[in-house]
C-alpha cells in the first residue's frame, strides 16, 4: 500500500529518528555521540527561553483561535442575514476566501512596515523613539504575527461558520422569532448551540494551525528573523536545529511538538466519535 | 375574544412577485378558518404576514381592533405550527415546549403545569426528555402542536402541518386537530393545498387563487354554491364536469341539449358545471352517453363517459351497479343543480 509506505517514509521514520536523537548529545561536528537519557529534555525545560517560547506560543495560539473565530462569527452572521434576505453575494464571498489566506503574511508585513505601513504610522504618531517597533520588541512582534495569523484564519473560519449558519433551517429561526422577542437571546439559545459542533471543530483546527503552522507567517513578516522572544515553538525548532546545529535539543523539542499533535489528534477523534448529539 | 381582520392586504416580494393581491377577510372568534388553494397561490405568504414573519406591503392587519402590521412576531401572541415542524433540534421535547414561556417570564410552576397538560392531551408524557431526532414524524408533529398549545395564544397558525405525514396518519391527525381545536376553542388558521383536508377540518374555507380571495364560506356553501369556475373545479373530488354552453333568451344550450329556466341570465356564452353525483340515470332521459371506463372505488364507482359530440363526462354512482365499458346510458340533470359561470370572468351567474 503506497499510502502506508509514504507515511512510513515521511512521517514514522523521521519521528523515530527524532525520538532517538533526543536521547543523545552530539557535538556540533558530529564526531562524538553520547547517550544522555532525558538530559536534553531537562535542558530545554530548564531553559527560560524555551519555556517562554512555549508559553508565548500557547497564548498566541489561543489568541488566534478566539480572535479569528470571533471576527469570523461576526462576519458570518452579517452575511448569513444578507443571504437569507435573498441577495446574490456568493461570488464575492468566494473571492475573499480564495485570496485572504494567500496574502495573509504579506498583508501583515505591509500594514506594519516601518517604511510604508499605515498601522505602523498610526501606532507611532510622534515619530522618535517609536512606541511600536515589531522588529525590536517581542510583544509588538507577536501583535504583528497574531494579526497575520488571524487574518489568514478569519476567511477559513468564515466559510465554515457561514455554511453552518446557512444549514440552520429557516423555519427553526422563524419559530424562534415567534417564541423569543430578543435577537440577542435568540442567538445564544438557538443559533449558537446549533453551531457548536462546527465551532468545536474550528477551535481544534485553528489552534493546530496557530501552534504548528505559523512558521510561514513569521518567515514572511521577518525575513531576517523575529526579535528575541517572538518565535513560535516550531520556528525555534528550526532555528535551533538547522541554524544552531543543536540536534539533540532540537529533537527533544520536536518530540514535545509531536506530543502536542498527538494530544490534539486524540481530542479531535474523541469529538468525532461523539459528534453531534441531537 | 379574538377577531382578526385583514383589510386589502398586499404583498410584493423584493424580486417583484406579487404574491398577495388585496385580501379582505374577517376571521371569527373560536373558528378554524382554512386557507386553501393550489400551490403558489399565496397561502403561506398570507399566513406568514399574519404571523409577522413577512412584511406587509400594504393594507391593515387588525387584531382585536388594533393595527399589528409592525408588531414583532413574538409580541403578536400567535403560535405557529410549521410544515417541517421547525423543532429546536438541540432541545428536549420539554424544553421545546417551555422555551417560549421562559422567554415570556411565565413562572416556572405555571410552565410545568402547562407542559404536563399539553403532554397529556397529545400523549407525549413518555417523550418529554427526548430530542427531536429521536422521534418519529408523527411524534414530532405532536410536539409542534404541543409547543403551540402551551403558549395559550390568541391565534393558532398552521402551515400545511400534515403534509409530511403518510396518508393514514394524516387522516388521523386531521381528526385530532379538529377535535383539539373544538375543545380549546382557539381561533385558528389552517393552510393546506389539499381540498379534502380543507373540507374536513375547516369551519370556513377561504379559497385563494393567484393571490386573490375567490370565495369564503362554510365547506358546504363553497361546495354547493361555488362563486367561480375556479372554486368549482378546485373543490370537490372527483372533479366537477365543466362544459361550454350558451344562454339565449332564457334557455341554456349545452352539448346539443336545451334547458329552459335561466331567464334571469342575460344572453351570453357560459361555462356549465355539473357535479359527477348530480347526474340522474333515467331510461327516458334525452342525453345519451357511452361508458369509456369504469373506476371501482368500493362504496362508489366513477363512470368516464363520452357524449355523441365527443365531450367527456365523469359520473358518480353507488358502487356495484354492474355498468360495463361500451354500454350506452341515458342521463338527465336537474337545472337547479347546474352551476353557470361567465365565460369571460369565470364568476357565478345563477
Ligand atoms: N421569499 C420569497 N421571495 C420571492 N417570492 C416568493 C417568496 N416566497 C414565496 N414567493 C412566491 O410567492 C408566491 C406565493 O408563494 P406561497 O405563499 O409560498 O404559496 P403557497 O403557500 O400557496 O404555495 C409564489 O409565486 C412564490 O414563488
Ligand atoms: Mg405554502
Amino acid at each position: 500500500m503506497p499510502q502506508i509506505a509514504i507515511i512510513a517514509v515521511f512521517f514514522l521514520w523521521p519521528s523515530f529518528e527524532a525520538i532517538q536523537l533526543s536521547f543523545y548529545l552530539e557535538d556540533p561536528w558530529g564526531l562524538s555521540n553520547e547517550f544522555v537519557w532525558f538530559e536534553n529534555y531537562q535542558t530545554i525545560f530548564e531553559d527560560p527561553e524555551y519555556v517562554g517560547t512555549l508559553i508565548a506560543t500557547l497564548i498566541f495560539s489561543l489568541s488566534v483561535t478566539f480572535l479569528s473565530l470571533g471576527l469570523a462569527m461576526l462576519l458570518a452572521v452579517q452575511v448569513d442575514g444578507l443571504l437569507r434576505g435573498g441577495g446574490t453575494y456568493r461570488p464575492l464571498i468566494t473571492w475573499a476566501y480564495a485570496i485572504a489566506p494567500a496574502v495573509a503574511g504579506l498583508v501583515a508585513r505591509f500594514l506594519f512596515s516601518p517604511q510604508i505601513g499605515p498601522i505602523y504610522d498610526l501606532l507611532n504618531p510622534d515619530g522618535e523613539p517609536p512606541w511600536f517597533e515589531p522588529a525590536l520588541d517581542s510583544i509588538d512582534a507577536w501583535v504583528v504575527i497574531t494579526s497575520g495569523a488571524v487574518w489568514r484564519q478569519v476567511s477559513v473560519n468564515f466559510i465554515f461558520l457561514l455554511a453552518g449558519l446557512q444549514s440552520i433551517p429557516r423555519s427553526v429561526l422563524e419559530a424562534s422569532r415567534i417564541d423569543n422577542p430578543s435577537g440577542f437571546s435568540r442567538f445564544w439559545s438557538v443559533t449558537f448551540p446549533l453551531l457548536a459542533p462546527t465551532l468545536f471543530f474550528l477551535m481544534v483546527i485553528n489552534f493546530s494551525y496557530a501552534f504548528f503552522e505559523t512558521f510561514a507567517i513569521i518567515d514572511t513578516v521577518f525575513p531576517f528573523g523575529p526579535p528575541a522572544g517572538a518565535a513560535s515553538l516550531v520556528y525555534k525548532v528550526y532555528v535551533d536545529g538547522f541554524k544552531g546545529a543543536d540536534l539533540g535539543g532540537s529533537s527533544a523539542q520536536s518530540v514535545v511538538l509531536m506530543l502536542f499533535v498527538l494530544a490534539l489528534t486524540v481530542v479531535q477523534f474523541r469529538y468525532l466519535e461523539k459528534k453531534i448529539h441531537y | 375574544m379574538t377577531t382578526l381582520t385583514l383589510n386589502s392586504l398586499q404583498k410584493t416580494y423584493a424580486n417583484g412577485t406579487h404574491a398577495v393581491r388585496g385580501i379582505d377577510l374577517e376571521i371569527f372568534d373560536g373558528e378554524l378558518t382554512v386557507f386553501v388553494g393550489p400551490s403558489g397561490c399565496g397561502k403561506s405568504t398570507l399566513l406568514r404576514m399574519i404571523a409577522g414573519l413577512e412584511e406587509i406591503t400594504s393594507g391593515d392587519l387588525m387584531l382585536d381592533g388594533s393595527r399589528i402590521n409592525d408588531v414583532e412576531p413574538a409580541h403578536r401572541d400567535v403560535a405557529m405550527v410549521f410544515q417541517n415542524y421547525a423543532l429546536y433540534p438541540h432541545m428536549t421535547v420539554r424544553r421545546n415546549m417551555s422555551y417560549a414561556l421562559q422567554n415570556r417570564k411565565v413562572p416556572k410552576a405555571e410552565i410545568d403545569r402547562r407542559v404536563v397538560e399539553a403532554a397529556r392531551i397529545l400523549q407525549l408524557d413518555e417523550l418529554l426528555e427526548r430530542k427531536p431526532a429521536q422521534l418519529s414524524g408523527g411524534q414530532r408533529q405532536r410536539v409542534a402542536m404541543g409547543r403551540a398549545i402551551v403558549r395559550e395564544p390568541k391565534l393558532f397558525l398552521f402551515d400545511e402541518p400534515l403534509s409530511n405525514l403518510d396518508a393514514q396518519l394524516r387522516a388521523q391527525m386531521r381528526v385530532d386537530i379538529r377535535k383539539l381545536q373544538r375543545q380549546l376553542r382557539v381561533t385558528s388558521i389552517f393552510v393546506t393545498h389539499d381540498q379534502i383536508e380543507a373540507m374536513t377540518v375547516g369551519d370556513r374555507l377561504a379559497v385563494l387563487n393567484n393571490g386573490e380571495l375567490e370565495q369564503i364560506g362554510t365547506p358546504m356553501e363553497v361546495y354547493s354554491k361555488p362563486a367561480s369556475e375556479f372554486v368549482a373545479s378546485f373543490i370537490g373530488s372527483p372533479r366537477i364536469n365543466i362544459v361550454s354552453g350558451e344562454v339565449k333568451a332564457g334557455t341554456l344550450h349545452v352539448d346539443g341539449f336545451e334547458l329552459p329556466g335561466f331567464s334571469q341570465i342575460s344572453d351570453q356564452p357560459v361555462k356549465v358545471g355539473i357535479r359527477p353525483e348530480d347526474f340522474v340515470l333515467e331510461s327516458t332521459a334525452k342525453m345519451s352517453l357511452q361508458i369509456d371506463l369504469v373506476e371501482e372505488l368500493g362504496s362508489d364507482e366513477l363512470l368516464y363517459c363520452v357524449s355523441p359530440t365527443g365531450l367527456d363526462y365523469r359520473i358518480r354512482r353507488p358502487g356495484g351497479s354492474g355498468h360495463k365499458v361500451g354500454e350506452n346510458i341515458t342521463v338527465s340533470v336537474i337545472s337547479e343543480k347546474l352551476h353557470l359561470f361567465s365565460s369571460q370572468s369565470g364568476k357565478r351567474l345563477n
